[in-house]
C-alpha cells in the first residue's frame, strides 16, 4: 500500500511550511525590509556620475564618436546578430530608455527618438548582489566594475541589470574586433562584459573615452559629491532625469532632455 | 613455469613498447633538450630578480592582477626604489616581447597552459 490520503496531507503541508521558509520569503513575511533595496552608503569621498545632454546630442543625429571611441579603446566586438552583440554604449528608443514617461501623447522630439545608454553605474547595483562569485563589484568611487578572471558566465548579472547594460559573449569575439588595442585586453567566449566607466583612463587622469570623443559636450562627468563640479553645476541648472529610477537601483547616469 | 619462453618475450616486448619514447629521444638526440628562453637585449634588470621570477613569476602576475582589478592599484615599487606600471602587457611584455621565444619556451616545455594570451593581447612579432 502506497501514501494514504492522510499521510499525503501531511506531507504536501509540511512541504509548503518548508517552502515558506525561504530567505526570501521569510524576509517578505516579516514586513522589514528585503534584501534587494537595501543599499550602502559608498566608502570614500568621490561618487563617480555622468550627465547625458540629450539637448546637445540631438543636433547630431546618426552621431556616433562616443560609441565607436568607446568600443575601439576596450576591444568591443563588432556583432550584427543583435542576440550575440556586445553593447558598453549604445542607443535605445526614448520608449524603452524611459519606459515609466512614454505615453500615447509623448511629443514629436521624443517620441522612437534614440538615448544614449550605458551602464548606470548604480548606488544599488543588482548586478553586484547577485553575482556569485564576486567577479562584479563596485569600487569605492561609486564605479561598478568587473574582475573578468573572476567571471564564470552564469549570466545573473544580465538578469538582474534592469537596463540590459551586460553583454555575454556567445562567441569568441577576437574574430570581431577590427583594430585591437593592445593596451587594453579583449574577453574571451563565455564571460559577461560591461562599461566600466574607463577606470583605466581615470587612472591616467584622463576622462572617460566617450566623454573625450563627444565634441559636442552632451557627455559630462565627474564628482557628483563635489559641489564646484560640472555635473553639479548641470545638475542644479538643469532638471534631469534618471532611467528607471522606481527600482531603486539609484543610477548615477543623469539624462537632460 | 608453463610457457616462460613466451611470457618472458612478451614482457620484453612490453618493457621495450612502453619505454620507446625515452629511447627515441636518446637516438634523435633531444634527450638533452632544455628550454631556452631569449632574454631582452636591451633590459638587464627586471622587476625582481631572476631567481625570484623564474620561481614566482606567476605569483607575482596575480598579485598585480588583483591589486590593479581588485583595489585599483597601479604601481609596483620594488624594493631598488623603482617603481613600475603593474601591467602584463605594458610592462612584462615592453621587454619580453617576444612570446614564442620567452614565455612558451619553458611553458610548452612543461606542458602549462596559462590563460593569459585568451584575452590579454600578445605583442605582434616584429619581422
Amino acid at each position: 500500500m502506497g501514501v494514504d490520503r492522510r499521510e499525503f496531507l501531511k506531507i504536501a503541508g509540511l512541504s509548503t511550511l518548508l517552502g515558506l521558509g525561504g530567505k526570501a520569503t521569510i524576509e517578505v513575511l516579516s514586513g522589514t525590509e528585503v534584501e534587494a533595496s537595501l543599499s550602502k552608503e559608498p566608502q570614500g569621498g568621490k561618487r563617480l556620475a555622468m550627465v547625458v545632454d540629450m539637448r546637445k546630442c540631438y543636433e547630431k543625429e546618426n552621431c556616433r564618436d562616443c560609441m565607436e571611441a568607446c568600443h575601439r579603446v576596450h576591444n568591443v566586438p563588432h556583432i550584427d546578430n543583435p542576440r550575440h552583440e556586445i553593447k558598453w554604449i549604445w542607443t535605445e528608443p526614448y520608449e524603452r530608455t524611459f519606459p515609466s514617461q512614454g505615453h500615447e501623447y509623448t511629443e514629436e522630439r521624443f517620441a522612437g527618438k534614440p538615448f544614449v545608454v550605458l551602464c548606470n553605474h548604480c548606488d544599488n547595483p543588482p548586478c553586484v548582489r547577485v553575482c556569485p562569485t564576486k567577479a562584479t563589484f563596485r569600487n569605492p568611487d561609486g564605479a561598478v566594475v568587473m574582475d573578468f578572471h573572476r567571471c564564470i558566465g552564469c549570466r545573473f548579472c544580465m538578469a538582474g541589470c534592469p537596463y540590459g547594460s551586460r553583454s555575454f559573449n556567445w562567441k569568441d569575439p577576437r574574430k570581431f574586433i577590427q583594430e585591437t588595442n593592445p593596451e587594453f585586453p579583449t574577453r574571451m567566449r563565455g564571460v559577461v562584459e560591461k562599461c566600466n566607466f574607463c577606470v583605466e583612463r581615470l587612472d591616467k587622469g584622463l576622462q572617460p573615452a566617450c566623454v573625450e570623443a563627444c565634441k559636442d559636450g552632451a557627455l559630462l562627468f565627474g564628482d557628483v559629491r563635489d559641489p564646484e563640479s560640472e555635473v553639479r553645476r548641470v545638475l542644479r541648472e538643469s532638471y534631469t532625469i534618471r532611467r528607471k529610477p522606481e527600482l531603486g537601483t539609484m543610477p548615477q547616469v543623469y539624462y537632460v532632455v | 613455469m608453463y610457457d616462460s619462453g613466451k611470457i618472458i618475450a612478451g614482457l620484453m616486448v612490453f618493457l621495450v613498447l612502453i619505454t620507446s619514447p625515452a629511447w627515441y629521444n636518446v637516438v634523435s638526440g633531444k634527450a638533452d633538450y632544455r628550454p631556452d628562453p631569449k632574454l631582452p637585449a636591451e633590459q638587464k634588470e627586471c622587476v625582481k630578480s631572476a631567481e625570484y621570477m623564474k620561481a614566482f613569476h606567476m605569483d607575482l602576475l596575480n598579485q598585480w592582477r588583483d591589486a590593479v582589478v581588485r583595489s585599483d592599484k597601479r604601481v609596483y615599487g620594488d624594493i631598488g626604489g623603482r617603481t613600475y606600471d603593474m601591467s602584463l602587457t605594458s610592462t612584462c611584455l615592453s621587454c619580453h616581447a617576444n612570446k614564442a621565444e620567452f614565455c612558451d619556451q619553458c611553458h610548452n616545455y612543461l606542458g602549462v597552459k596559462p590563460y593569459c594570451w585568451d584575452c590579454h593581447v600578445e605583442p605582434k612579432e616584429k619581422m
